[in-house]
C-alpha cells in the first residue's frame, strides 16, 4: 500500500474512477506552468531532492590537509489541497448516478492547480524557488487593458528574447483576466487576436490562473525546470458517517536555468 | 502508405498511443539505418565516401537517442530501467536485472502514471490546449 492509503478509504472502484477522473478533467486546463516548462518525471514520492550540480567549501576539513564540500540540492515541495466527498454522493455514484456533487473537490483541483502556477510563474522564497517571472532580468511590459495592443507587446517581448540569444518557439502565458480579453477580442476584419498573437510566438498561448499579467518565454527546452516527485494524486485522511475525507498531494521542484529566456507581462 | 506501426485497429488506439507507436517504428527504422551505414563503410574503399557515410551515420545516431529520450519521458517505467542500465560501468546483463527489479518493485509505491498506479497520470502538458 502507498502512503496515500486510498485502499482505506470507503470508496468502491466506481467512486475512485469518478473521483480520479474529475480530478484530472479539473486540473488538466488549469495546469499552465505543465503547458510551458520542461517537465521531468514523475520520480516518485521518495524522490526528495533535485541534483544542482553545485557544492559549497566547509570550512575546516575534517582532517588534516583535507579538503571538503558539501553539495547543495533543491529539496522537493509537497503541496496538498484538501476536500471532503460526502458518502451518500459516492452511494449514489455506485447506484449509477450522473450528477455527482463534487464542488469541494473541484475546488481543491483549482487550488492546487492554481498554487503550482504560482510557485513557477512567481516563485516561492520560502522554498527556494525562483519563479519565471520574477527571475527575468528583461523590462517588464506592461500589457494595460488594450486589447489592440496585445500583439505589440507581445511582439516587443520577443524582439527582447531574441536580441538576447533565445531561440523560439514561445509560448504566452496569461492571467485569466488578460486572457478572457484576448479571447473575447477580433481585431479590424475580424481576425481573432488570439491567432494573431500565436502568429507572432509560433507556440501556444496558455489560461494560467494565479498568475498575475504574464509571461512570454521560450519553449526551446532547457531553461525551466519542473522536476515531478510524486504527480498529482488523489489520498485517503479520514471518514465519518456522513462524508470521506481526502486530498490532492503532489511534490515538485522547480528551478530557471536561464533567467533571461522570459519577460514578464506587468497586468 | 502502410501503417504497420500499429499492432491494434489504429482507429481504437488513442492519440498518445499512436503517436508513441509512431515514435516506436522511427526509433526502429533509425536503428536499421545506422547497422546499415555500419555495413556499408566496411566495405567501402572510398575514404571520402566512407567519411560522407559516417556522418551521415551520426544523423542517424542523433534521431535515434531523440525518438528514445521522446519514448522514454513518456514511460517512467522505462526511464527507471534504461537509467539502471545506460551509461554504467560493470555487466550489462546484471544491471539489467538489477534496474527492472528495482523499477518494478518501486514502482507500485510510487505515484507513476503507470498501469496499476494510483497517480493521475497528468504528468507534462506540452501540446495540451491552452
Amino acid at each position: 500500500m502507498s502512503h496515500l492509503l486510498r485502499e482505506h478509504a470507503p470508496i468502491s472502484e466506481t467512486g475512485w474512477s469518478l473521483l480520479d477522473t474529475e480530478a484530472r478533467e479539473r486540473l488538466t486546463p488549469a495546469l499552465a506552468a505543465r503547458k510551458l516548462v520542461d517537465f521531468s518525471g514523475p520520480h516518485g514520492w521518495e524522490h526528495s531532492a533535485t541534483n544542482l550540480g553545485r557544492a559549497e567549501e566547509l570550512g575546516g576539513g575534517p582532517g588534516e590537509g583535507v579538503e571538503a564540500r558539501r553539495r547543495r540540492v533543491l529539496g522537493l515541495v509537497e503541496l496538498r489541497s484538501r476536500f471532503a466527498v460526502a458518502r451518500s454522493e459516492l452511494a449514489d455514484a455506485d447506484r449509477g448516478a450522473e450528477d455527482i456533487d463534487l464542488e469541494e473537490l473541484d475546488d481543491a483541483a483549482r487550488r492546487i492547480a492554481a498554487a503550482e502556477n504560482a510557485v513557477v510563474f512567481h516563485g516561492w522564497a520560502a522554498a527556494g524557488t525562483p519563479g519565471v517571472i520574477e527571475a527575468s532580468p528583461h523590462e517588464r511590459i506592461a500589457l494595460g487593458g488594450d486589447c489592440e495592443r496585445y500583439p505589440r507587446h507581445v511582439a516587443v517581448a520577443v524582439d527582447a528574447l531574441r536580441a538576447a540569444g533565445i531561440d523560439g518557439p514561445y509560448g504566452l502565458a496569461l492571467g485569466p483576466e488578460a486572457h478572457t480579453r484576448v479571447l473575447e477580442t477580433s481585431q479590424h476584419g475580424g481576425y481573432p487576436l488570439l491567432d494573431h498573437l500565436r502568429e507572432i510566438l509560433g507556440g501556444p498561448i496558455v489560461w494560467a490562473p494565479a498568475v498575475r499579467g504574464g509571461a512570454v518565454l521560450t519553449l526551446r527546452g532547457g531553461d525551466f525546470m519542473f522536476e515531478c516527485g510524486q504527480d498529482l494524486s488523489i489520498g485517503y485522511e479520514s471518514h465519518e458517517p456522513g462524508a470521506v475525507h481526502l486530498y490532492l498531494e503532489e511534490s515538485f521542484s522547480f528551478r530557471v536555468a536561464t533567467p533571461e529566456a522570459a519577460v514578464a507581462l506587468a497586468p | 502508405m502502410g501503417f504497420d506501426q500499429y499492432h491494434e485497429p489504429p482507429e481504437e488506439l488513442p492519440a498518445e498511443t499512436r503517436t508513441f507507436a509512431r515514435l516506436c517504428a522511427s526509433l526502429t527504422e533509425e536503428a536499421e539505418a545506422i547497422g546499415w551505414y555500419e555495413q556499408r563503410m566496411a566495405i567501402e574503399p572510398d575514404r571520402q565516401a566512407r567519411a560522407i557515410m559516417r556522418d551521415a551515420q551520426g544523423e542517424e545516431f542523433k534521431h535515434f537517442c531523440m525518438d528514445l529520450e521522446f519514448l522514454l519521458r513518456r514511460t517512467s517505467l522505462w526511464r527507471e530501467i534504461a537509467e539502471g542500465i545506460l551509461f554504467q560501468e560493470g555487466d550489462i546483463v546484471e544491471h539489467g536485472e538489477e534496474a527492472e527489479e528495482e523499477a518494478t518493485e518501486g514502482e507500485a509505491a510510487r505515484g507513476a502514471p503507470l498501469a496499476g498506479s494510483e497517480s493521475l497520470g497528468i504528468g507534462g502538458l506540452r501540446g495540451a490546449p491552452g
